[in-house]
């Protein structure tokens, strides 16, 4: 029997009951749906993630005091401080290593801001001038901290956008005095307003020099040095010439940790990578129940056309013909059906996308192969059963039955 | 053209065994016309389901066109069945989702022949039973003797050496069933076998060569 033969005939027969068909194959279409949908919001949210990283800037390396291992006591607790601190002399080290682009020495503490009577809470950065391009920050007004040595605590401050509207409100800051703890700083510029970003926000930080900032916190020590490498391909170079220079420094220990925004990115990417899987994979469960429609239908659908299979088998079909032609009955179902849920699916990513502009809402193209692939194979695989019951009918049996 | 030897068949029916054929030994020959004739429960109609492989004998063998077709498997017996063996049924068994030309092509869609030498084959075998204008009728749209006459194309669509009608005119008034006969008989004498079961004696008359059955054996054989 042709395979072109055995569709037409299939079809003929599904086309003979529309409802049924439609019904089974809008059965399939929900899951296949479902899968395309929910993949395209797992998807949807990695790119958003994703996209939230590379805005930081993915040539960054951090150096964080301390080292992270498993150990059976803190460190520290048996033997006083094992770590050495971070120190501006570190920072202005790793800053002659090759491929560094920029280093910037980190502090950050809470400080009450006052203006005269005004005041507030705001997040103190110390830092040196390279935070501003190393963190892709943005300048409202006047300038950025004044390049040069990283140990000169000039009493110049720099303030987020919130600080700068409430403390100043309309007036121009430039040229102003605040308060912060117990000195004296004369803003030299803002920020533009930028938000949220990665759980920090700027527009209620103020950025003053590092050496003030120590002064101010009373600690020689920094929180965190941030580095700009020359290009990604150097991240990896500058990350292992960053951990040997500074063991050298603190008398041969590895007492810091490097970590590059790669691998935090490639973390996050694995995170909701496996997230998309998993409510992909819950969403296919659902291609599973269609299937074992499937097999009802045709189970019951078997039990009624026990003449026309008898027949067939007196005109000469073997049981391998009958057998294609139920499986070829189930496999047209499926694809139907197929093909209407990856049409819903879109629809509803598509209008999910509008809801949320924010979030790259796009049915990965795996995701889709893969649905179509399981509802079809789902379909054949829960035809099987009742094909091969047909195929095994007695053909005496069913033609003498009326 | 067809040697039974001894051919018995039983039925489990509960815990009990039902004889439906004892022993048939039967020998018939090329372009034979017989009918065949008995009370139902006789085993006609087994004989019929053996003869046209449908159904495996208990025992005994089978031999067809000088084969031995008792042990063929399941493809084998569809391969002898599509090849050899036109079957017409009481009751027609035509698809109703299919219109008549269709239903004729059924048996050459299963063989794999080609649509365009199907269709002509199709036009032929329809204008030798005088339903050409019926072509696209959908078997609710025919009556008895045409659907008949229907089931009559399809069954000579391979040009099959042996044609089985068990009961062909059971479902026909007289007039059209002698009309139907009339057609059996024309592709007997184009040297068809034809083996037919009926109840009516009229129709069994006209057979050259009748057997009787009881019992599941041959009680008379007017070839001895």
């Amino acid at each position: 029997m042709r395979l072109a033969d055995t569709f037409a005939l299939a079809w003929g027969t599904l086309a003979q009951q529309p409802r049924r068909t439609a019904l089974i194959g809008l059965a399939m279409s929900i899951g296949v749906g479902a899968v395309v949908v929910l993949t395209a919001l797992g998807e949807g949210a990695r790119g958003y993630v994703l996209e939230q990283f590379a805005g930081l800037g993915t040539n960054l390396i951090i150096v964080i005091p301390g080292r992270a291992e498993t150990t059976g006591a803190a460190p520290g607790v048996l033997s006083g401080e094992t770590t050495r601190d971070l120190t501006l002399d570190d920072a202005d080290a790793v800053a002659r290593i090759a491929w560094v682009a920029a280093v910037a020495p980190l502090n950050v503490g809470a400080a009450q801001i006052t203006r005269g009577s005004l005041g507030r809470e705001a997040v103190l950065l110390g830092s040196t001038a390279p935070l501003l391009t190393i963190r892709h920050m943005h300048l409202g007004l006047g300038h950025f901290l004044p390049p040069g040595p990283s140990d000169q605590a000039t009493p110049v401050c720099v303030l987020g956008d919130k600080i700068r509207a409430e403390l100043f409100g309309n007036a121009n800051p430039l040229g102003g005095w605040v308060r912060i703890g117990d000195r004296r700083f004369r803003v030299i510029g803002t920020l533009a307003a930028q938000g949220q970003q990665m759980g920090f926000n700027t527009d209620e930080a103020v950025v003053i020099p590092v050496a003030a900032a120590q002064q101010l916190f009373n600690t020689p020590s920094l929180f965190r040095i941030l580095i700009e490498a020359r290009g990604r391909a150097a991240v990896p170079r500058v990350k292992t010439e960053t951990l040997a220079l500074l063991k050298t420094r603190h008398e041969g220990e590895e007492d810091v940790t490097v970590i590059t925004q790669d691998a935090v990115l490639a973390t996050f990417d694995r995170i909701l990578t496996a997230l998309t899987l998993a409510v992909g994979g819950i969403a296919a469960i659902s291609l599973g129940v269609a299937g074992v429609l499937i097999m009802n239908v045709m189970l019951v659908s078997v039990a009624q056309r026990r003449a026309e299979i008898g027949l067939l088998k007196a005109l000469g079909a073997s049981g391998r013909s009958v057998r294609a032609l139920f499986l070829a009955e189930a496999g047209l179902i499926a694809t139907l059906g197929a093909a209407g849920g990856v049409a819903l699916g879109l629809v509803a990513s598509f209008v999910l996308g509008r809801v949320y502009p924010q979030l790259p809402i796009v049915p990965p193209l795996w995701a889709v192969a893969a649905a179509v692939a399981t509802a079809i194979l789902a379909g054949l695989l829960f035809a099987w059963l009742p094909a091969r019951r047909a195929a095994k009918l007695d053909a005496a049996l069913s033609l003498s039955r009326r | 053209m067809i040697q039974l030897d001894k051919i018995s068949r039983t039925f489990q029916v509960g815990d009990q065994q039902v004889l439906a054929l004892r022993e048939v030994s039967l020998s018939i020959a090329a372009g034979e016309y017989i009918a065949i004739m008995g009370p139902s429960g006789s085993g006609k109609s087994t004989l019929l389901n053996l003869l046209g492989l449908l159904d495996r004998p208990s025992s005994g063998r089978y031999s067809l066109d000088g084969r031995d077709v008792t042990g063929l498997n399941e493809a084998e017996s569809a391969r002898v069945r599509r090849d050899k063996i036109g079957f017409v049924f009481q009751f027609f068994h035509l698809v109703p989702r299919l219109d008549a030309a269709a239903n004729v092509a059924l048996p050459l869609v299963l063989a794999g022949i080609a649509p365009a030498e199907r269709k002509q084959r199709v036009a032929q075998l329809l204008a030798d039973v005088g339903l050409s204008e019926r072509a696209d009728h959908l078997p609710s749209q025919l009556s008895g003797g045409q659907l008949q006459r229907v089931a009559i194309a399809r069954a000579m669509s391979m040009h099959p050496a042996l044609l089985l009608a068990d009961e062909p005119t059971g479902n026909l008034d007289r007039a059209t069933g002698r009309e139907v006969m009339g057609v059996l008989e024309g592709l007997n004498q184009r040297g068809a076998t034809l083996i037919v079961i009926t109840h009516d004696q009229e129709i069994g008359a006209r057979a050259r060569r009748r057997i009787g059955m009881e019992d599941g054996r041959v009680i008379s054989d007017t070839a001895t």
